[in-house]
């Protein structure tokens, strides 16, 4: 089968705020369009979206904010991501960003920032034509090694050493 | 054999590359085999779990709640989640994550979601190769969530060492559905939201259609059926011990080799299956292929002729077959 492999998107919302009708419309828009999304639901904090991203391996990251907290959530997402290395992944928002925020928000890296009334197509095409192109070969290339880890991961007791395996 | 950078990098313990790796496993990559030789070697340490059951019987939530206590008793859990893809738009809205919200931020849980990719059976093609790549990471038990299942749904039997079966209260009829296919592959029954009416009803149900069955577990182990509250916990220390119970018995009947053996067998039986496909695909045209069909639709052959034509053509004909006639 020579189609394209599937794009893999995390819609999340950070912060406190409860109403996740949008986002939960817009994951669903994601699936019909042919999407896997991941959707993780409400109140999830900074290193929630990042370790999921991690996990997931998605290509893509949508956040939904309606409660004003962007500035203060946002570039701490960011800041995770690249601690832990993780440097080919769209990262979008939506929700109520207001215009004098937008363009911190898009110094951070964060893009889209779509508002209220975009309509879903401009969404799915946004995704679409931004997910690293690389990503989307069959062949994806190795992860880039952290910085620095999220959380110490080396705790693994029977964790096999690689020198077993030169064989 | 040497390790790729990316395989030693899981093994010690590197979650973005274990991430990595399972993707390129899902989207079978032209490097996946590779991967999943090295894999294979370093695996075989992990008890591998699957839940399945009817959709809202809470497998989420008790998964979740289950992976918490394995944590309390020191042990590193895997999450593989299943969920179904839109048969309309191959698309998939996974939202098991929703439920595991407590065990995020646990670095000793990793949890991944993936589509059934129009795989029935309730488990991904790759589900099983997924199963490997953290069984490699040195996760002690992996848990394997299926997509919502109903009767025919059994192909976790395939994947995992011990099968959870997981039924709700007021089923009514339902039991008697399940009757057939799922009562068969449970080795742990739960009845999930114990705290409706009707739990000790369903419970001895359940007890009463098990016994009918009880000379299929000739190796003695008595299929339990735990009662638990997923959503507040209730219940869920017992399925631990349960769940270790089991794999102890597995152990000492001999078991676990010889569902090995048969998951061994019944994988390459499906390699060698996709493998042989591939083949007629290469030897005869998609024309042909149709022409052939239409002649069964037609009734100027059988179905039995047409595949012998293919079997010979391939180069697998059994012997002392004879296609009546070639095309």
């Amino acid at each position: 089968m020579a189609e394209q492999r599937k794009i893999r998107v995390l819609v999340a919302k950070p912060g406190l705020d409860g109403h996740d009708r949008g986002a939960k419309v817009i994951a669903r828009a994601l699936r019909d369009a042919g999407m896997e999304v991941i959707y993780t639901g409400i109140r999830q904090t900074p290193q929630m979206i990042v370790e999921g991203a991690i996990q997931e391996d998605v290509d893509a990251i949508l956040m939904s904010i309606l409660s004003g907290a962007h500035m203060a959530i946002f570039p701490k997402v960011m800041e995770l991501l690249k601690e832990n290395g993780v440097d080919d992944v769209l990262v979008m928002a939506g929700g109520i960003l207001p215009d004098e925020d937008r363009p911190a928000i898009e110094k951070m890296g964060i893009q889209g920032n779509f508002g209220p009334g975009t309509p879903m197509a401009t969404i799915i095409n946004y995704v679409r034509e931004h997910v690293r192109p690389e990503r989307l070969a069959h062949d994806l290339p190795p992860v880039s090694t952290p910085g620095a880890s999220l959380d110490d991961p080396g705790n693994g007791q029977r964790m096999t050493q690689p020198t077993e395996a030169a064989q | 054999m040497t390790t790729s950078p990316l395989v030693e990098r899981l093994l010690r313990g590197d979650r973005r590359a274990l991430a990595r790796v399972v993707t390129l496993i899902e989207n079978n990559a032209p490097d996946a085999h590779a991967l999943l030789a090295e894999l294979h070697i370093h695996g075989g340490n992990a008890h591998v779990i699957g839940v399945t059951g009817s959709p809202g019987a809470g497998k989420s939530t008790l998964v979740s709640q289950l992976a918490r206590e394995l944590r309390r008793r020191e042990q590193r859990v895997g999450i593989i989640a299943v969920d179904p893809s839109s048969p309309y738009s191959g698309g998939a809205l996974l939202g098991d994550r929703i439920r595991m919200q407590e065990l995020a931020g646990d670095p000793n849980v990793f949890i991944r979601s993936m589509a059934s990719r129009g795989s029935l059976g309730g488990l991904a093609v790759s589900t099983r190769d997924v199963v490997r790549a953290l069984d490699a990471a040195g996760y002690d038990i992996i848990i394997i969530e299926t997509v919502g299942a109903g009767q025919a749904e059994v192909e976790i039997v395939r994947a995992a060492q011990t099968v959870l079966v997981v039924t709700v209260p007021g089923m009514g009829d339902d039991i008697q559905a399940i009757k057939a296919g799922i009562l068969e592959i449970a080795d742990i029954f739960v009845v999930n939201k114990a705290d409706r009416p009707g739990a000790d009803q369903t419970v001895a149900e359940l007890r009463m259609l098990l016994s009918l069955d009880e000379h299929k577990h000739e190796h003695r182990w008595r299929v339990p059926i735990v009662k638990t509250v997923a959503a507040t916990g209730e219940g869920v220390p017992d399925l631990a011990d349960k769940l270790a119970a089991h794999m102890q018995s597995l152990r000492e009947t001999g078991q676990l080799a010889a569902r090995s053996g048969q998951q061994a067998r019944s994988e390459m039986l499906a390699l060698l299956q996709s493998a042989l496909l591939e083949r007629i695909a290469e030897r005869v045209s998609p024309d042909e292929w149709q022409s052939l069909v239409q002649r069964v639709v037609e009734r100027k052959t059988d179905p039995y002729t047409a595949a012998a034509i293919v079997a010979k053509r391939v180069g697998i004909a059994p012997e002392g077959t004879s296609a009546s006639h070639s095309s």
